[in-house]
């Protein structure tokens, strides 16, 4: 008796249940973050994606072949040629030394893995730690439930896969792991003013500091949050103690990275951190005169408390804004402006309003990236600010600073993803809790009548839980006894209603998060697949094929010029020098290349001559339809080529007079000659695709190419893939002798024309050079002539 | 003027002997020992003023490395502070100190990277 009784405490104890199954739960969210991603490995292969990852991989392979302190004295002189880059110091190596390290660890423990698996799988591996990040988070902010509901949610939710599915082997894939286990621990710091908390958050921020650009938001926003309950006067010395010790660890740690520098100290990013650390300095201090010097009377104190706070607020805001015009402190970078004025890059900076991932976010990218996420998640913000404390000010300021970005850049939907789940997790949460009792006091009804004496101490707890479904007088009687806990109860019916209501809409939400993976976010875009009528599936992998003719074709050391864009591909898979990637650094080179390819061809040559380009690489989609071709970006190298070089490109002189941009016959001249334009449509015009259609159609813009007749002087084709997707050109050598432009000077004598061989049978010994040739019944033919070409001439 | 100068005078004389009086012992400790470090700052601070600040990375690291020691053991006052007893529930002051120990291992082992 006394056993089965233990067994069944242990199996009627909720916190070993609760346990369980919240282990199970979150093993469940990582497994489903983790697979959800491989859409792209299952149907293409295991192959790192887009354009930064290729960078990212090959540093990788460099970090692993030659060594960390080689790799942070890397100086890369196959990028941006001639100028090179120094790779080390110009990195977030988080990411490279994470992959690293895991590539270390395996292979010590002779599980051989190659390093490209490693990187492919990271997106993924810590796409999982997210989640459970997410649920450790939320459990501080609200509860245990609605943490596993975020956990649940951050596993599959779009926004977030579509930065992190296997091979897209970016920064952002292990930042928002990294920025989510900051903000909790955070929290943490926040919730017990401990200096081990704060002192591990500073480590999650190195490593954050480590990993992604945006780490600048993490030290805007915990100071913001420190900031604002100030203001609400909810200081208490638990914040004093987490900021100080969070603040000056992180600021110390965080100049460890070679790419940060000393910019911690010495640009506005980051001084409203170090503003907030003085005044919470200055705050405490007089916070502390205060409990000494309570003798004082009230209002003498609140003047002088006032005083003195309002003094040193002023004196930071002065102090900075002094050491900004010295020259101390950086002002604003471009970037950041840009994030304020959205119109700011288009005016000043084309190149960053030229990605496309730098464009403001539409409505329907916010619906599609978090589907039902969105609509509950003011739902969210508003239980947060009705139970208001010290955390849950933070979420909302998270919540209220991420929606505002997220909606000046596509890119930092990101950002904003993982504060949606939460808050819509707790919305659901609050929701279920609600409406999912109803099965509660049901049972313990039933138990209530079997065995009324066991469960009474149960009853009691539960009473909360009462609603009035059961129709039975005993029932009702209590009710009348135990007022409810709840405001009012509800009717069984409409709670089934609505948790199956609710249930059904997490189902749409989980099938569309399905279907966005599989069918938006996992491509790899090198290589591409196209789909037959009958459902079968064609691969392009034109650009592999391309990049690898490179590699096996063109000496080791040629350079290749292409748009930006493709820098890093051609670094990664053709291993050859490039003149610009996507590290756009700087914009007067990218203005060069840009300039070469919108201007004619005599003039790109010089250019390129100057740049001692090998070969130029263009990406033309007009064959296959495929729309990201360097056609459609060609406005972009016009405008940033105009923006160094406003005297020789003009915008407008590549748009016809009612300010098209067409590339058929009414398009612009100086478009129709264009190096770009006669690269990509160089014998296109002789191909017909479809019967349909006349030769020279272009696909991808559907029209009929204006300039069908494209002849080279100084270029010639040197390769071009399957599908016409890549061409490859080489750049000639100069030539020995230049043909002079100008028509030679006419003389009597004839030139001698052609080379013939002395052997054939006019050139035989004793021949008279120049003697006339006369048929019998003839005149000389050379008389004939001369009025023929005058009456040409006159017509 | 005059009345607020005295003011001023009263007040500071009120504080010290309230300081006297009340703080116990081991805060009167640590505030030897924050006064220490306030005057090495300040050393280094008035020396970098004559010298300059050449090697950058060695005069930040040594002078954070100073505001830092300053700020953790201002943190662990407010945490042994019995006045503050409320806010720090879970905390005693043994673990306070075994968490200052943390932090600083962290901040000297920065601070020996980065002084070069």
């Amino acid at each position: 008796m006394a056993g089965e009784s233990n067994i069944r405490t242990a199996l009627s104890n909720p916190a070993g249940w609760q346990s369980l199954l919240s282990f199970s739960i979150l093993a469940l969210a990582y497994l489903a973050a983790f697979s959800s991603r491989l859409f792209a490995v299952i149907r293409f292969e295991s192959i790192i994606h887009e354009f930064d990852p290729w960078f990212n991989y090959r540093s990788t392979h460099h970090l692993v072949n030659y060594g960390f302190y080689n790799f942070l004295n890397w100086f890369d002189e196959r990028a941006w040629y001639p100028l090179g880059r120094i790779v080390g110091g110009t990195v977030y190596p988080g990411l490279m030394v994470t992959a690293g390290t895991i590539h270390w660890l395996l292979n010590s423990l002779h599980i051989t893995v190659h390093i490209r698996d490693v990187c492919v799988f990271l997106a993924p591996t810590f796409s999982g730690l997210t989640s459970i990040a997410t649920y450790l988070l939320t459990k501080e902010l609200w509860s245990q439930g609605a943490g596993l509901l975020a956990a649940c949610f951050i596993a599959i939710v779009p926004g977030y896969i579509s930065r992190s599915v296997a091979g897209s082997y970016d920064n952002e894939g292990i930042a928002i792991f990294a920025l989510l286990f900051t903000y909790f621990l955070w929290v943490k710091s926040v919730k017990t003013g401990s200096i081990f908390w704060a002192g591990c958050t500073a480590l999650a921020y190195f490593y954050m500091v480590s990993a992604w650009g945006g780490y600048v938001y993490i030290i805007n926003l915990i100071p913001l949050h420190v900031f604002v309950l100030l203001l609400m006067g909810r200081f208490s010395y638990r914040i004093f103690v987490a900021y100080c010790a969070f603040f000056i660890l992180g600021l110390v740690l965080s100049m460890q990275i070679p790419f940060v520098g000393f910019q911690p100290i010495r640009t506005s990013e980051h001084m409203a951190s170090a503003g907030v650390f003085a005044l919470l300095i200055a705050y405490g201090f007089l916070k502390y005169l205060h409990t000494h010097l309570s003798s004082l009377t009230k209002s003498e104190m609140r003047s002088l408390f006032v005083f003195a706070v309002a003094a040193s607020a002023a004196a930071v805001l002065m102090a900075v804004v002094y050491l900004t015009y010295a020259g101390y402190v950086a002002p604003w970078s471009g970037r950041f402006y840009s994030l304020y004025d959205t119109g700011y890059a288009k005016i000043h900076i084309p190149i960053i309003a030229s990605v496309s991932e730098h464009q403001p976010t539409t409505w329907v990218s916010f619906f599609f990236d978090l589907h039902v996420l969105v609509c509950t998640f003011p739902a969210g913000v508003w239980f947060c600010i009705k139970k208001i404390n010290d955390e849950r000010v933070f979420i909302v300021l998270y919540a209220i600073s991420a929606s505002y970005f997220a909606g000046v850049m596509v890119r930092l939907m990101l950002t904003l993803t993982p504060v949606v789940c939460i808050l819509s997790a707790i919305a659901f949460s609050n929701v279920l809790e609600r409406y999912l009792v109803d099965d509660t006091p049901k049972i313990h009804h039933i138990e209530d009548e079997s065995e009324d004496d066991e469960e009474g101490d149960k009853r009691n707890k539960s009473k909360d839980l009462y609603d009035k479904v059961t129709k039975t007088a005993g029932k009702v009687r209590k009710i009348r006894h135990e007022p409810s806990g709840e405001p009012e109860s509800l009717g069984g019916n409409v709670k089934t209603i609505v948790v199956m209501a609710v249930m059904m809409i997490l189902m749409m939400f989980a099938v569309h998060c399905t279907w966005v993976t599989s069918n938006a976010y996992s491509s790899p875009s090198v290589v591409l697949a196209s789909y037959n009528h009958d459902g079968s599936r064609n691969i392009l992998d034109d650009f592999r094929e391309a990049y690898y003719w490179l590699r096996q074709n063109t000496d080791d050391h040629s350079r290749v010029m292409s748009w930006w864009d493709y820098g890093y591909q051609i670094a990664g898979m053709a291993n050859r020098t490039t003149l610009v990637d996507n590290n756009t650094w700087n914009n007067s080179h990218i203005a060069l290349v840009g300039k070469a390819m919108s201007s004619n061809e005599t003039r790109a040559y010089e250019i390129m001559k100057a740049l001692d380009v090998d070969y130029v690489l263009v990406i033309f989609g007009g064959v296959i339809g495929y729309s990201g071709d360097d056609i459609n970006k060609f406005l972009w190298m016009v405008r940033i080529a105009e923006g160094e070089h406003p005297k020789e490109i003009r915008e407008g002189d590549y748009f016809t007079p009612q300010g098209e941009f067409r590339v058929d016959k009414a398009g612009s001249k100086t478009l129709l000659n264009c190096l770009m334009y006669k690269l990509c449509y160089y014998r296109f015009g002789e191909m017909q695709l479809d019967f349909r259609t006349p030769p020279g159609f272009d696909r991808t813009r559907n029209v009929e190419i204006g300039n069908k007749d494209i002849s080279f002087q100084h270029m010639e084709e040197a390769y071009t893939t399957e599908h016409w997707l890549v061409r490859i050109y080489k750049v000639k050598k100069q030539d020995n002798r230049v043909r002079l432009d100008h028509t030679a000077r006419k003389t009597d004598i004839k030139p001698k024309t052609k080379f013939t061989s002395r052997k054939s049978g006019k050139r035989k010994r004793g021949f008279i050079k120049n003697k006339m040739l006369i048929k019998k019944g003839k005149r000389p033919s050379s008389k004939n002539k001369k009025p023929s070409r005058k009456t040409s001439s006159k017509k | 003027m005059a009345t607020s100068q005295a003011n001023v005078f009263t007040v500071v004389s009120k504080f010290y002997d309230e300081y006297v009086t009340t703080t116990p012992q081991r805060l009167k400790i640590i505030d030897a020992y924050l006064a220490y470090i306030m005057l090495t700052g300040i050393f280094q601070f008035g020396y970098c003023l004559l010298v300059g600040t050449f090697p950058f990375n060695s005069f930040l690291s040594g002078f954070i490395s100073c505001v830092a020691s300053f700020v953790l053991a201002v943190c662990l006052r407010v945490q042994v502070n019995p006045q503050n007893r409320k806010d720090f529930l879970h905390i005693s002051p043994e673990r306070a100190f075994a968490d200052f120990v943390f932090a600083h291992i962290i901040l000297h082992l920065v601070v020996m990277n980065f002084i070069g």
